[in-house]
């Protein structure tokens, strides 16, 4: 079994997909449903971001085992525009597209781990683990 | 191919109950059906039915409190029933808290819901 998988985004349908592919491996590491449910919805959220503000991108799942601790690990890569403040980005309550998305503090809430770099023009990468109690 | 979620008239209600997992066209296509079918029956009550849904995000969310205010603005209250325990975590967590949406545990709850708030020219068997 392959431990890694990806979803490239490109449409909004993409996001359905990354949301799908985030399910089941959440049910096939027999996480719980309200767990389920968090990494489901961290996910929908992270691709949405990358199709609202980087045109296109990518989600990457990935099952963990870290000294026998088991969980799974979500990236959210692209090139776009990057973001000027993360703190800011990081305060709730902070959009710039008009309140589309609960933005990256409620991710942050649904996943044990969270960590975001980006650069201006260069892009950013988001990742948050979760992992099975 | 946008799916339709079919919208069902009971009296003076809409009767939803969504199904499949929602994307954003058929969510979006959905605000739309729903308003017409409220001009078009004159219904003053909607009940949506989440019972099946396992996944809300935020932009479901908002498309789904948006509709509820356009609902409002047409004179129609609608009721949100069958959140499951894990969307309710979920979409706490991610700090929406629908704080002005009716909702009930059931469909059922949901129809007492709409009857006390509507009163009972709601539940006229032949409107107007």
């Amino acid at each position: 079994m392959e431990n890694e998988s990806y979803v490239k985004i490109m449409t909004e349908w993409d996001i359905v997909a990354a949301r799908q592919l985030g399910r089941n491996i959440a049910k096939e590491l027999e996480f719980g449903t309200v767990d389920q449910a968090r990494i489901t919805t961290a996910i929908s959220e992270l691709a949405r971001n990358i199709y609202l503000y980087a045109g296109q991108g990518e989600i990457r799942i990935e099952r963990m085992n870290v000294y026998g601790k088991c969980g799974v690990k979500v990236t959210a890569a692209d090139n776009g525009p990057g973001i000027q403040d993360i703190r800011k980005v990081m305060e709730d309550g902070y959009s710039t597209s008009g309140g589309l998305g609960a933005g990256l503090p409620g991710v942050r809430r649904l996943m044990d781990e969270f960590d975001i770099t980006s650069s201006l023009q260069e892009g950013t990468t988001i990742t948050a683990v979760k992992w099975i109690r | 191919m946008v799916a339709r979620i079919p919208i069902l008239k009971l009296y003076n209600c809409l009767l939803i109950s969504i199904q499949w997992e929602l994307d954003d066209q058929t969510t979006i296509q959905f605000q739309e059906d729903l308003l017409q079918k409220i001009h078009e029956t004159g219904a003053n009550g909607v009940v949506i039915d989440l019972t099946s849904i396992d996944v809300i995000d935020s932009f479901i969310a908002k498309v789904l409190g948006d509709v509820i205010s356009m609902s409002r603005m047409m004179g129609a209250e609608v009721v949100l029933t069958g959140i499951q325990p894990a969307v309710a975590i979920t979409l706490v967590e991610l700090g929406i808290h629908l704080q002005e949406v009716l909702t009930a545990l059931d469909l059922e709850k949901g129809l007492e819901t709409l009857q006390r708030e509507l009163g009972e020219k709601a539940w006229r068997t032949n409107p107007m």
